[in-house]
């Protein structure tokens, strides 16, 4: 799959550049080329007039690129000093390499007042805010002589406050004389400081612009116009709420509020589909209601009877059934066989097994047959599930997942990755599943999917639902919710 | 750059009942009102003296055997009480160590009230608690350059009796014990070699190349032993003792002149190695490099640092600083080899290594602290105490177990370690 | 854990270009897929399946290589063959004929130890020996291997369920003490002693491996620290047992305990053809013992979720499953098979309790697991490799003179071999071909 399809891309200097995407689109992929960490199929790299090539990172640091990557390249126990001067140390006179720290430190003094980036030369890094940590990361580019400087979706991880906070920083580089890059998918970002933004969608540049573009042109650019996909879907028949979530609050690994009091509810028969981008609080949405994550405030409740603090295995045996995200670390065995994937949360329920002993015979008779029913491309039900092609692997959780009797159908992502077949092949098993009365909860990054599954179409953003709209409303529209832009906002002032 | 909007809601940490200075606060409470009524009880009526010397004769402090027993273990359950009052959690590891440290010696007023000699020389214990923590020191600092930089050594066992072996049989074929010394050295190379090439290129899994070489080098020096050594010690295996160095006036300080002043070229050895590894951890742009690999290889990689080759270098300078830790017990604790006479304390090294947390000062520490376990036990046999003294053995490993299940700190390792790194 | 790591997860979201730093393959990870063999004759074929390196080819290259290198040490270290060195080049002949005489004459030894005495199956076909003489070395295999098939399978269960249970040797320990102590101290009947014994041993080792996984339960503790360090322990509490009143033996100085009671010993298999041959129920134990432990992995819900959650501890916890609950389970077993491994050898052949009674069985038996991939069928195989090799070992020690600390070598090494297959290809230049190998369990720190 090409990740890159003959992407122009030019920056002028002192310009700050914004490159605009979805998820998926290419754009961390262009910039690893720039960086050196991925080398080109095709094509050339052009810095001040001169070609360039990059081999790797020391390459393009001496060609005057830095980049701040999205998960950053620090050390956590170090301090800022230390990150900073880590591969090109201050060092005294003599043959023991001494450090010299006070100079190190003083360097970053320098550096991060020239700039205006605040920072505690001495804190140890794993202490900070995000927001300060990523400071560290531009300082740590900035101590090279850096011209380019490249920032990968920078403003993903940071609150309002420190993204207002980095705009300025980015305008006094601007104001020094760097050009920068920067990758996100936050309209409102974009439109207050960029001097130009290319759009990239599937790999492409579909458009080069300037910052006094629309807000709906831009997301129409990123998300595409809108396209009939035609799916038969009957009409829903939602009965009675199945799933209700009442002010949740889910924490992440990093203490941040990844879910900040979220409500909804499922309907028997209805798909609510979760949209937004990657990274908003989906994921530990749907960890939550399937307990493996706790819950930190708010309710879960499934049919009237509470889900928050059951352990996974109890809320299984409740009749919900669970896509998760990641096929190959959640969802499957790879080592295992493909009949044992299929059992692998019910192992010791009849006819499978009794709390002590399997029923190899029956787990293989029914391997069998949801091997046939599904559809599942394997040369045998006792290959090892990891042979199998990622659309085949999918549909053996869907396999599994489906022919048990379910009140609840959690899916996440549930066609990341896969071919066009296997993903028609998947959208018609879930609106079956709802067909049957079941309640589904899907969470997508991939619009179109939403879009044409949903009954109703909750956006996802910083870990609140910004609205639920129906599944035809313009895409464009969608996109700008999808971008942060709640709707009725006021307009966006340029800094 | 004023806000308006306040910074995002910080972390809440629930605050649990029973934290961790809660619960060994209560421990020590618990062990200190023991040990003064059950140690004041049961102790004798003369006095337990304590000497700084090495003998057991000349000026000493002495305290009437149940009053001490008594105070001591108050003074241990109010360091216990300590670490409950608000802030005890600032001061978690003096009062740890003030608890314990009472709490000893609670025990030998008891011990001394009622022996067969009532006095201790502290003077000697230290001087073996230094002997016995040798080893473990040179063993410790090995562990600490792997695993600093991301590669677990457990082989430490295998490098100490590689080394033992080399030292006696060099020593005595060329008569000399700084020949000795360095063969120790190659020795503990060889088996670090090994252990680098198989874990670093070859990607076997570290703990089982470690467990592995350890069955290899006692079956080596084992065989050698009994097919060389056994026949011929005159030829092989009788090396002279290193010599003992007493420096005038300085050796009679009490407490600290014998141990420093009255000793051989490995205490010296060790201490400066205690003090280079940490100076060069700490203080030089190879310590941050290695540092930086064994936390985060990755982001070293991506600022040009040389992940492999760091790794290489730094295990097998730990071999070496291994294998002089092994000539220890071939050259100074006894002067000549024995099967398996390493007896597991590479293990305990390691334990040191952990206890210690992975800090050349720590190491130093941890094992002057199993050290003197070691000597006290000793101690206490010979004034016919009816303590066995399996149990002050076992406190090593004990005290390890507690510090990795958290009870003593967060016992960290350096983030990638024993996590092979493939370059992409 | 082979030169071979897994396939690792793509970094960027667009495949098909390069993946960042941290990916990517190791060396050592091949030359490439195997050539299709060539049409025609089944035995070219058969030549080229064999001469590639699958795991069995792999193993029996282990062995040679490892043998080799034994033999070099038996020639350094015989000073009658060093000396012939001393003139190689004067008389090439005397020094290769030496060589040669020596080790040949060891390795004889070791195989008539172990297997078979060629010259006693002929005396006792012609009437003048005995058949009991022809086996004895098999009938010393059989009760070296199987302590071993204990110590492996305890090691290789816990593998498959994750964890690294390097106290099989503590385990094997209280197992021993257990099972002696039980031995002596109770007066019960015939087989309800004997029971009763090896069920002490087995309960004593199975609590000195829940220490261990209730501690990584509820702490997450490393296993690795946690259980060698209650090896140490052991070692210490065996010591002060055995200077106990209760349990010391009233007849001797040195440290020993009582003798378990005839009525609490593993009866001798063979005794009916002779009192000396030492094998004794144990082995028929151990096996019904891999049974079990084949029967287990394979068949119980037990040992799916075991496999599970050391295969994937993610997609086990997704799916429901305790991990932590599945850690602490997996330990206890394990420590009751070395349990019983240490309990073997004091009700088989021992009797009695010392400090060094149970010796390096827990770490042999670790290298009786690695070798067995970790699978039951191979752990027996590997044991009665391994015990084949300690008692011709001994035989050698006796016959040859050639002290018996060379077997342990020669199994580290051979282990050493087949953990790093990449050395015995490089050696013997095998083609490569898709493994299995002891994959499963990917490189892990604490």
């Amino acid at each position: 799959m090409l990740a890159n399809d003959r992407i122009d891309l030019t920056v002028e200097p002192g310009e700050i550049h914004a490159l605009l995407g979805e998820n998926g689109a290419g754009k961390s992929t262009l910039m690893n080329v720039l960086y050196g960490l991925l080398q080109p199929d095709a094509g050339e790299i052009v810095i001040d007039g001169r070609p360039v090539v990059c081999h790797g990172p020391s390459d393009a640091i001496a060609a005057g690129i830095g980049m701040v990557h999205q998960h950053f390249m620090l050390v956590p126990v170090f301090t800022v000093t230390e990150n900073v001067m880590l591969g090109a140390e201050q060092t005294r006179a003599g043959p023991l390499g001494t450090l010299d720290r006070r100079r190190a430190r003083q360097r970053v003094v320098e550096v991060s007042r020239e700039y205006g980036l605040a920072m505690d030369p001495d804190a140890i890094v794993e202490d900070l805010p995000v927001g300060v940590q990523q400071r560290v990361e531009i300082v740590k580019a900035l101590n090279r002589e850096v011209d380019l400087l490249i920032l990968d979706e920078p403003t993903a991880v940071l609150t309002p406050q420190e993204t207002d906070d980095l705009l300025a920083v980015m305008r006094t580089l601007q104001a020094a004389g760097k050009s920068i890059v920067f990758i996100t998918h936050k309209l409102r970002e974009v439109k207050a400081i960029a001097d130009r933004i290319t759009v990239i969608r599937a790999g492409r540049t579909v458009a080069t612009t300037g910052p006094d573009t629309s807000e709906d042109e831009l997301a129409a650019r990123m998300v595409g116009r809108s396209v009939n996909l035609t799916v038969d879907k009957h009409p829903a028949r939602p009965g009675e709420p199945v799933l209700e979530v009442s002010g949740l609050a889910v924490h992440d690994e990093r203490g941040h509020r990844a879910v900040d009091g979220v409500d909804l509810t499922v309907a028997a028969g209805e798909v609510l589909g979760i949209a937004g981008v990657q990274g908003n609080g989906q994921t530990e949405l749907v960890e939550a209601v399937m307990g493996l994550r706790p819950v930190s405030a708010g309710s879960v409740a499934l049919l009237g009877k509470p889900l928050a603090g059951l352990r996974t295995r109890q809320i299984m045996r409740r009749h919900v059934g669970y896509i998760p995200e990641d096929r190959s670390v959640d969802g499957l065995v790879q080592e295992f066989t493909v009949a044992e994937n299929l059992v692998l949360n019910m192992y010791d329920t009849a006819p499978f097994g009794t709390r002590f002993r399997l029923h190899r015979e029956a787990i293989a008779a029914s391997a069998a047959e949801r091997v046939g029913r599904y559809d599942v491309r394997t040369p045998s039900p006792q290959a090892a599930v990891g042979t199998l092609s990622g659309g085949n692997q999918q549909k053996v959780i869907v396999a599994r997942e489906l022919t048990r009797p379910l009140a609840l159908l959690v899916a996440a992502q549930p066609t990341r990755g896969l071919d066009v077949g296997s993903i028609e092949f998947i959208h018609r098993q879930i609106l079956h599943e709802r067909d049957r009365g079941t309640a589904v909860l899907l969470a997508s990054s991939e619009l179109d999917e939403v879009l044409s599954l949903a009954d109703r179409v909750a956006v996802m953003y910083r870990g609140r639902i910004l609205a639920v709209v129906p599944p035809d409303t313009p895409r464009e529209e969608v996109g700008l919710l999808m971008a942060g832009v709640a709707p009725g906002a006021e307009p966006v002032e340029r800094t | 750059m004023t806000s308006a909007v306040t910074a995002p809601a910080a972390v809440v940490e629930p605050v649990r009942f029973w934290s961790r200075e809660r619960k060994v606060g209560l421990g020590l409470m618990v062990a200190g009102g023991l040990a003064a009524a059950g140690f004041g009880a049961l102790a004798g009526d003369r006095p337990a003296s304590f000497t700084l010397a090495e003998s057991t004769s000349g000026a000493a402090v002495s305290i009437d055997g149940p009053l001490g027993a008594v105070l001591f273990g108050l003074l241990g359950a109010l360091a216990g009480g300590l670490l409950w009052a608000p802030g005890g959690r600032r001061w978690f590891g003096w009062l740890l160590a003030a608890g314990i440290v009472t709490i000893v010696i609670s025990f030998l007023c008891w011990q001394l009230s009622d022996a067969n000699s009532n006095v201790m020389p502290l003077g000697q214990v230290a001087q073996g608690s230094m002997r016995f923590a040798l080893p473990l020191i040179f063993g410790g600092l090995a562990g600490v350059l792997g695993e600093r930089s991301g590669v677990i050594n457990i082989a430490i066992e295998g490098q100490f009796i590689t080394g033992a072996f080399a030292a006696a049989m060099v020593a005595t074929l060329l008569a000399s014990v700084w020949a000795g010394i360095v063969a120790a050295a190659v020795g503990g190379l060889v088996i670090a070699a090994l252990l680098a090439v198989l874990a670093i290129r070859y990607l076997v899994d570290q703990i089982v190349v470690g467990v592995v070489l350890i069955v290899f080098a006692l079956g080596l020096t084992g065989f050698l032993f009994e097919q060389l050594m056994r026949s011929e010690p005159s030829l092989y295996n009788q090396p002279d003792r290193v010599p003992t160095w007493d420096i005038p006036g300085l050796a009679d300080l009490p407490l600290l002149g014998p141990v420093l002043f009255r000793t051989n070229v490995f205490v010296y050895l060790a201490l400066a190695m205690v003090v280079a590894v940490h100076f060069g951890l700490f203080h030089t742009r190879w310590g941050l490099r290695t540092r930086s690999v064994g936390e985060h290889p990755t982001a070293a990689d991506t600022v040009g640092v040389r992940v492999l080759g760091l790794r290489y270098r730094n295990v097998l300078v730990g071999g070496l600083l291994a294998g002089i830790g092994g000539a220890t017990f071939t050259l100074e604790a006894t002067t000549n080899f024995g099967k398996g006479m390493t007896a597991g304390l590479g293990f305990i090294a390691l334990a040191a290594m952990i206890f210690g947390r992975w800090s050349p000062i720590g190491v130093l520490l941890a094992a002057l602290f199993f050290g003197f376990a070691r000597a006290l036990a000793f101690f206490l046999g010979t004034i016919g105490s009816p303590i066995p003294s399996q149990f002050l053995n076992m406190l090593p490993y004990l005290a390890t177990i507690a510090a990795v299940a958290g009870l003593v700190g967060r016992s960290r390792a350096p983030a990638a370690d024993g996590k092979p790194y493939i370059k992409g | 854990m082979t030169g071979d790591p897994g396939p690792t997860r793509a970094a960027a979201t667009g495949p098909g270009a390069a993946t960042g730093p941290g990916a990517g393959t190791g060396p050592g990870a091949g030359t490439g897929p195997a050539a299709p063999p060539p049409p025609g004759r089944w035995s070219a074929r058969f030549l080229q399946h064999l001469w590639s390196a699958n795991a069995v080819t792999v193993t029996v290259l282990a062995i040679a290589l490892a043998l080799l290198v034994g033999a070099v040490l038996i020639v350094v270290s015989d000073a009658e063959v060093r000396a012939s060195y001393g003139y190689l080049f004067a008389r090439p002949g005397d020094a290769l004929s030496a060589s040669w005489e020596r080790v040949s004459d060891a390795y004889a030894t070791l195989f008539r130890g172990a297997i078979v005495d060629p010259a006693a199956v002929s005396r006792a076909v012609q009437g003048d020996g005995t058949w009991a003489a022809v086996f004895r070395p098999i009938s010393e295999t059989l009760t070296s291997a199987a302590p071993l098939v204990f110590t492996g399978l305890a090691f290789a269960l816990a593998f498959r369920g994750g964890l690294f249970n390097i106290g099989v040797q503590g385990q094997a320990i209280l197992g021993a003490v257990g099972a002696g102590l039980a031995g002596f101290l109770l007066p019960l009947p015939v087989v309800l002693h004997l029971v009763v014994a090896l069920l002490g041993g087995a309960l004593a080792g199975a609590a000195w491996g829940f220490v261990p996984g209730y501690l990584k339960a509820r702490t997450g503790a490393h296993e690795v620290i946690t259980t060698i360090m209650l090896n140490s322990v052991a070692a210490i509490f065996i010591g002060w047992v055995l200077l106990q009143s209760w349990a010391e033996d009233p007849d001797r100085q040195d440290p020993i305990s009582r003798a378990a009671e005839e009525s609490a010993r593993l009866p001798r298999v063979l005794g009916w053809l002779e009192s000396g041959l030492r094998v004794h129920l144990g082995i028929l134990l151990a096996v019904a013992a891999v049974a079990g432990v084949a029967w287990l992995l394979n068949r119980s819900t037990l040992g799916f979720e075991l496999r599970a959650v050391g295969l994937n501890p993610d997609a086990a916890r997704a799916a429901g499953m305790s991990v932590t609950g599945t850690y602490v389970l997996v330990m206890v077993i394990a420590g009751g098979l070395a349990g019983l491994g240490g309990a073997t050898i004091v009700l088989g052949t021992a009797y009695a309790l010392t400090s060094l009674v149970v010796g390096s069985v827990g770490f042999d038996g670790i290298l009786v697991g690695l070798l067995g991939r970790a699978k039951p069928w191979g752990v027996l195989a590997a044991a009665l490799l391994f015990g084949a090799l300690q008692a011709g070992g001994r035989a050698m020690q006796t016959g040859s003179g050639i002290s018996l600390e060379l077997v342990q070598v020669i199994q580290a090494l051979i282990v050493i071999f087949v953990a790093a297959p990449a050395v015995v290809k490089a050696t013997f230049r095998l083609r490569e071909v898709r493994t299995g190998g002891l994959s499963g369990v990917a490189a892990r720190g604490w």
